[in-house]
């Protein structure tokens, strides 16, 4: 069972809802939110194996190649360029796709590899954990997601989306089988919610809503959720004592105020999305 | 000689557009055969790439010479590398701009603008 | 004049801040480049001036009429867009490899619309946004696209206030890019820290003139400490240290900007915020 847990926009506790869940649940924790990936500070897994993530590259045979400009034409990225007869490659533009290897006709294309991120998997209290990392300065995360996520093994995962809906949102959701979303009663929280739906929707999977910084009423959130027959696995309440343990880094979870409540949104979740 | 200037419109009244790869139009002054060539810039719809793209164009158009408001570093490297001169310049009217240029008023860029990584949609 | 106000992380207090700035400018033109969570046109009501459909990237079209499902297309795929087919819009890169080596002609590449645009006008000037397609990413031509628009109306004003994207990616180069000055917020927590420290990477790299305020400062002396010794080893502008305010989270559910609430702590900070970074981008 892998469930993401993402939000309409950064800041409402993505990440502090997927690791607290991941120790309460004692689930598999894994961080796509790769261009800030911030579950690892709280829960702080000895790192046992980094790997590097590779993408491909073209490289010019200069001997063979003709300056015909084929492969300049066909790239759809603009990373080539013909500059005093030779043909000359912006890597971070380049998104390995090969349309250049297969137009050319004198075979003067081979494919190499370059770092764009890495892999880093560990362990704490009993759980596995991954997450990825983007360099920076890297536009493409897509591909440190797909490998986080491909060759996953049985057992069961949190993994901790990217913000709001974008491309990696929607690639991290190909490999999932359930979802959580994270909240805030504000009109803010609530338009970011709507379209947060709107994603999960388009897959057809459960999901249900968690409402952070909750303050107890019967706010936008609960009134949305009801005309919209949207389940809601559970609330944080909105507290100063929650706010502080947090800036500490300290895991909420650890907590014997606040350790209750995941407990109770842990047992939810599994209702809500059908856990077998 | 060939003069390539990046414009936000196709007439000499046309102001010079401050951006190299995102530019409307690039206007190319031929002071030999006495013609002004009007390009679209392909680079402008561009989601990345766009001053390679704008690059490109001009290579093949083999000009001597580009002035625009600024160059990221990757049309500043082809640039360089194809031994095309470029000079910097505000954003006027054409008519002054060549003025400029012909009086030797214009800063030659040596070094590139902040880079423009386009998305990967 | 743009000055862009970004931020490594969500929920620092981006949003809420550059509409505070923006009111207190006056005479401003706000770009919202937050295009995944674009919260900085709710604060106002208005007319929409201009809707624009933009297109930007491309996916592969594959002709039922023409495919004789010979397969080739699925396997030149490096993106495993391509099944049974049919084409994944969500997993095309827009490439066109598969246009090249189908036998039949059936797949094209078709312009893809990722947004609608707005310039909305409202009692305190103009704003541009984009609302996102799902599974679309804010492009650099995106936001290109919306400052330029923005631009259009800025003639007369003083200042362009931009609302910069999350993050470290595309969109927020596109932001920063050609623009005058950049205000990071922040908080004083240990990953608020961790994405300044990201987003600072990134400024030096543009050389742009770099503020930085601390929203929240004294709910943690320790981190506050901390990046404020960050702040000096590079050599950055502290221009504000915000205190934690309920009244922010009154501002927010009322959709009124902080500057409405005359006795608002965090609304005098913001101000003398303000006039500190006057000082810096006008001289």
């Amino acid at each position: 069972m892998n469930i993401a847990v993402l939000s309409g926009k950064g800041g409402t506790g993505k990440t502090t809802v997927s690791t607290n869940l991941a120790l309460a649940l004692q689930a598999n924790y894994i961080d796509c939110d790769v261009e800030e990936p911030n579950g690892f500070l709280f829960l702080k897994p000895s790192i046992e194996k980094t790997e590097q993530v590779m993408v491909e590259y073209p490289v010019m045979d200069d001997k063979k190649c003709v300056a015909c400009r084929e492969c300049i034409k066909v790239c759809q990225f603009h990373a080539l360029a013909k500059v005093k007869d030779k043909v000359i490659l912006f890597e971070k533009l380049c998104h390995g796709c090969g349309a250049c290897k297969i137009i050319c006709k004198y075979d003067a294309i081979i494919y190499n590899q370059r770092e764009i991120g890495k892999i880093e998997t560990g362990q704490t209290r009993n759980i596995h954990c991954s997450r990825g990392i983007l360099n920076i300065g890297e536009p493409m995360a897509v591909p440190v997601i797909k490998k986080l996520l491909q060759n996953i093994s049985e057992g069961n995962y949190i993994i901790d989306c990217p913000p709001g809906t974008s491309c990696n949102v929607v690639n991290t959701l190909r490999y999932v089988d359930g979802a959580i979303l994270v909240t805030e009663p504000s009109e803010f929280g609530l338009h970011d919610l709507k379209i947060a739906v709107e994603v999960v929707k388009m897959f057809q999977i459960p999901f249900g809503i968690i409402i952070n910084k909750d303050d107890g009423k019967d706010n936008i959130i609960r009134q949305y959720c009801k005309k919209e027959n949207i389940q809601i696995i559970g609330a944080i309440p909105y507290s100063k004592e929650i706010a502080q343990v947090y800036s500490k880094g300290d895991i909420l979870y650890d907590h014997f105020k606040i350790k209750p409540i995941f407990k109770k949104l842990a047992n939810r979740s599994k209702e809500v999305l059908q856990w077998n | 000689m060939k003069i390539a200037i990046s414009t936000t419109g196709k007439n000499s009244d046309s102001v010079l557009d401050m951006r190299f790869g995102r530019c409307e139009y690039f206007q190319i002054y031929d002071t030999k055969a006495g013609k002004i060539i009007i390009l679209e810039n392909k680079g402008r719809l561009s989601s990345g790439g766009a001053g390679i793209a704008a690059s490109n164009q001009l290579i093949d158009e083999k000009v001597d010479v580009i002035i625009t408001g600024n160059l990221g570093p990757n049309a500043f490297e082809l640039i360089a590398a194809e031994g095309i001169k470029a000079y910097k310049c505000k954003s006027i009217a054409i008519n002054s701009v060549l003025e400029k240029y012909n009086n030797g008023e214009l800063e030659e860029i040596t070094i590139s603008g902040p880079a423009h990584h386009g998305g990967h949609n | 004049m743009e000055l862009v106000v970004l931020s490594g992380k969500g929920g620092t207090g981006k949003t809420t801040i550059a509409t505070a700035l923006s009111e207190l400018a006056k005479e401003v033109v706000r770009v919202d480049c937050d295009v995944e969570a674009s919260n900085f046109y709710m604060y106002y009501d208005g007319k929409d001036l201009e809707k624009e459909d933009f297109y930007g990237g491309k996916k592969a079209d594959i002709k039922k009429d023409k495919c004789i499902q010979c397969g080739k297309c699925e396997e030149v795929c490096r993106f495993n867009a391509i099944d049974h087919f049919q084409i994944n819009a969500f997993a095309c890169e827009g490439c066109g490899a598969c246009t090249l080596v189908c036998p039949q002609n059936a797949i094209i590449l078709k312009d893809e619309k990722v947004a609608n645009t707005f310039i909305t006008k409202t009692d305190k000037g103009i704003i541009a946004k984009a609302e996102m397609e799902i599974g679309s990413d804010a492009s650099g031509l995106l936001i290109s696209f919306l400052r330029k628009k923005a631009e259009k109306f800025s003639k007369n004003e003083l200042v362009t206030i931009i609302d910069g994207s999350p993050g470290i990616g595309c969109p927020v180069i596109a932001s920063i890019t050609g623009s005058n000055a950049v205000l990071v917020v922040t908080e004083p927590t240990k990953s608020g820290l961790e994405d300044l420290k990201r987003v600072i990477t990134l400024c030096e790299h543009f050389q742009i003139f770099t503020m930085v305020c601390i929203n929240k400062y004294d709910i943690n002396g320790e981190v506050t400490k901390e990046i404020e010794d960050f702040v000096d080893q590079k050599e950055l502008k502290l221009v504000g240290k915000i205190p934690y305010d309920d009244v922010v989270m009154k501002s927010i559910n009322e959709l009124k900007p902080i500057t409405f609430y005359k006795d608002s702590i965090a609304k005098k900070a913001i101000t003398e915020m303000w006039k500190t970074i006057q000082k810096f981008i006008f001289t």
